[in-house]
């Protein structure tokens, strides 16, 4: 029997019974759309992860790390020198595998104040225009620091928006984005004059929540103005870049360590370098390349170390897997029960076409016909109980981000899509296998005779 | 060499232990073109013969021979085979599938022989035509009367173009009116040099066909029944099996 004829046969055997095919395909549709959904969930949730980690600079930084000296070389520890200059000019000529060398140089209990408003960042580093690149930012508004601001030791800074926010008004609160290029702040009483300032960043999830707050009007609050609530608000991640202050290296050098730091001693030390790699599959070698070079400016003192991002992926990834399967199982369960559920039906199926059956073996269809003829059917309503599923996980993600608008949308891949399809067609066949032996199985006189 | 040769055939069914032996010990020669009639009353046996003549059943003991093939060891798929190219069946309650409309219904052993969708309507067509109910096409079993339904009946048992036709109690559903229609039916049928087993337990049916075979306790009877003999002018030589009632 050709096989576009049974599956037309199928078919008209499904909507012969509309109202019982479809209650059993809700089965598999449920089965379908959780899946799915699930998945859309998880991969919204990653989304969500590798947004918080590009925010901290990407997959490829590596920092490089001051350590305590190995126990061998402990009577050398009070000569160790630290991440100093030397190291960043020696990796800039000597360890061409690296693709940007970024010294910072922290400046410590900073407060901003302008007018009567304060803040605190939470970080104020001297650094180089190679920073940008290192931490993935993007200036948006006005200029970066130039050569000469460097050379000269200039009085400027770049702010994150956060900053803005605290010192002059978030666009919120004023209703309009200040943009405070040319004003000064003090940096510990120290005036510096704002040459840049960073885009807003923030991930899905806080946008989505900023435009929700946008729609919505504000709530009258009796009392004064003020914040609610102690904690950070939004993925730490973003509140942290957001609250950055940049300065020349120089700068930070000049005004703030020159004159000495600790017991006023000048304190050359960085308190960072970060590296990135040319190509992250040579991490290895290139950081080899590095501590050959460092080695060397330390004389000998393995005073540092280095710290990928490895890690941070590997826990992600993980996490993400474990979501995975716990969510797969379920919705598997589900699409199982959704698989009893056609065979059930099919199994009633047959019985009430018994007699058609014989007739058919009378006229000449083989065991192996009826079996066919009855798997078909059987895939038939789970093909279209997952067409309907994948349709209704359409729906369903949409119900997703109506109920929860703020969280990090779920992203239907193609994937998942396709392991639920198939593992529907899958759960179809093993549901028809037992009804159409049993069809199959059928003697055709005791079919024929069959009341 | 006859179209279908049984010999020593028996069925034996165990029911609780107790044997029941529906056919015992026949033999029997069907040639090509022969009109027959199996008669006997319920239970005799004859619709157990039926069954293995038509492929349907398989023998217990015996051999069968159908068109030159052997069948009594055959497998199920080998007799579904012989079912679908050279057996056609009409039976008492026309056991026509009520989703699929008249052509559909006559197509259906040709879909079972791979043939194409084009070749299949057409010989439909013309199995219809032959039975006169090409005007019905496209309705559905249960909008046809009785008599009508067989007719579909017997053109999807001719559609295959089969060696042998099995007509079991084929007018047993309809009334005697119409009934008479299908038997002149099987007779024009037969004239046109079909092979055409009819099976009844009503003596008068039988008395259509030119030979008859009784079956009793599942054995051809030897002695012929008092009310046949009355009605066996038709007679013809050839039945060797069977005694002359004169004799």
């Amino acid at each position: 029997m050709p096989l576009l004829n049974t599956i037309l046969v199928g078919f008209k055997e499904v909507w012969t019974h509309k109202f019982r095919s479809v209650l059993t395909m809700l089965g598999i549709i449920l089965g379908v759309a959780s899946l799915v959904g699930m998945a859309a969930i998880i991969k919204g949730m990653e989304n969500g992860m590798k947004e918080a980690m590009i925010a901290m600079g990407g997959a490829d930084k590596v920092l490089l790390e001051q350590q305590e000296v190995p126990v061998d070389q402990e009577h050398l520890a009070d000569q160790a020198p630290g991440r100093t200059m030397l190291d960043v000019q020696a990796l800039k000529q000597a360890a061409p595998m690296l693709r940007v060398v970024s010294p910072e140089m922290a400046v410590n209990n900073v407060l901003l104040t302008r007018a009567d408003k304060t803040c605190m960042p939470s970080e104020c580093v001297g650094v180089w225009s190679a920073v940008v690149e290192m931490n993935l930012h993007t200036l948006e508004h006005g200029r970066f620091f130039t050569e000469l601001d460097e050379e000269h030791a200039n009085p400027v800074c770049v702010i994150g928006t956060a900053i803005r926010d605290e010192l002059f008004g978030s666009p919120e609160q004023v209703g309009q984005e200040i943009v405070p290029i040319g004003e000064v702040i003090q940096i510990n009483s120290q005036p510096f004059t704002i040459v840049g300032m960073f885009a807003r960043y923030e991930g899905e999830r806080e946008k989505k929540e900023r435009e929700l707050a946008k729609t919505k009007p504000a709530e009258e609050v009796a009392g004064p103005s003020r914040q609610r609530g102690w904690g950070r608000r939004g993925n730490w991640a973003f509140q942290r870049k957001n609250l950055t202050i940049y300065m020349p290296l120089n700068t930070a050098w000049v005004r703030f360590r020159a004159a000495g730091d600790k017991d006023g001693i000048p304190d050359p030390r960085l308190s960072d370098i970060d590296l990135k790699v040319g190509d992250m599959s040579e991490l290895e070698p290139a950081l080899q390349q590095a501590r050959n070079v460092l080695m060397l400016t330390h004389r000998g003192i393995e005073d540092f170390g280095f710290r990928t991002q490895e890690n941070q992926l590997e826990s992600i990834n993980t996490q993400i897997r474990n979501a995975r399967m716990s969510g797969g199982v379920i919705a598997a369960i589900s699409l199982l029960v959704g698989g009893i559920g056609i065979m059930n039906i099919m199994l009633a199926s047959i019985n009430e076409r018994i007699r058609e059956i014989g007739i058919c073996k009378a006229v000449g269809a083989t065991g192996l016909a009826v079996f066919i003829q009855v798997l078909i059917e059987s895939v038939v309503i789970a093909m279209l109980g997952a067409a309907m599923g994948v349709m209704a996980s359409y729906g369903f993600v949409r119900v997703l981000e109506l109920v929860s608008p703020t969280a990090n949308a779920p992203v239907i891949t193609t994937g998942a899509l396709l392991i639920a399809v198939a593992f529907s067609i899958g759960v179809g066949v093993v549901a028809g296998l037992f009804p159409a032996f049993k069809a199959a199985r059928l003697h055709p006189i005791q079919a024929l005779r069959y009341e | 060499m006859a179209l279908v040769e049984l010999r020593n055939v028996s069925k034996i069914y165990q029911l609780g232990g107790e044997e029941i032996r529906a056919l015992d010990d026949v033999s029997l020669d069907i040639d090509s073109g022969e009109f027959i009639s199996i008669i006997g009353p319920s239970g005799s046996g004859k619709s157990t013969l039926m069954h293995i003549l038509g492929c349907l059943d398989s023998p217990s003991k015996g051999t069968i021979q159908l068109d030159g093939v052997m069948i009594q060891n055959a497998s199920a798929r080998e007799l579904a085979a012989m079912r679908n190219r050279k057996i056609g069946f009409v039976f008492q309650f026309f056991n026509l599938l009520p989703k699929l409309n008249v052509t559909q219904n006559v197509e259906l052993p040709m879909i079972y022989s791979g043939i194409n969708g084009k070749e299949r309507r057409k010989r439909a067509l013309a199995a219809l035509e032959a039975v006169d109910l090409v005007n019905r096409a496209k309705h559905r079993p249960s909008q046809l009367s009785g008599g009508q339904q067989q007719r579909v009946a017997i053109a999807r048992a001719l559609v295959n173009d089969p060696r042998i036709i099995f007509a079991d109690e084929p007018t047993g559903n309809l009334d005697s009116h119409t009934g008479d229609a299908i038997l002149s039916l099987f007779r024009r049928l037969s004239q046109e040099g079909r092979t055409i087993v009819l099976v009844t337990h009503d003596p008068e049916i039988a008395a259509v066909t030119p030979r008859r075979i009784e079956i009793r306790d599942g054995k051809i009877a030897t002695k012929v029944d008092l009310t046949l003999a009355g009605l066996a002018g038709r007679q013809t030589a050839a039945n060797l099996s069977q005694p002359s009632p004169s004799a």
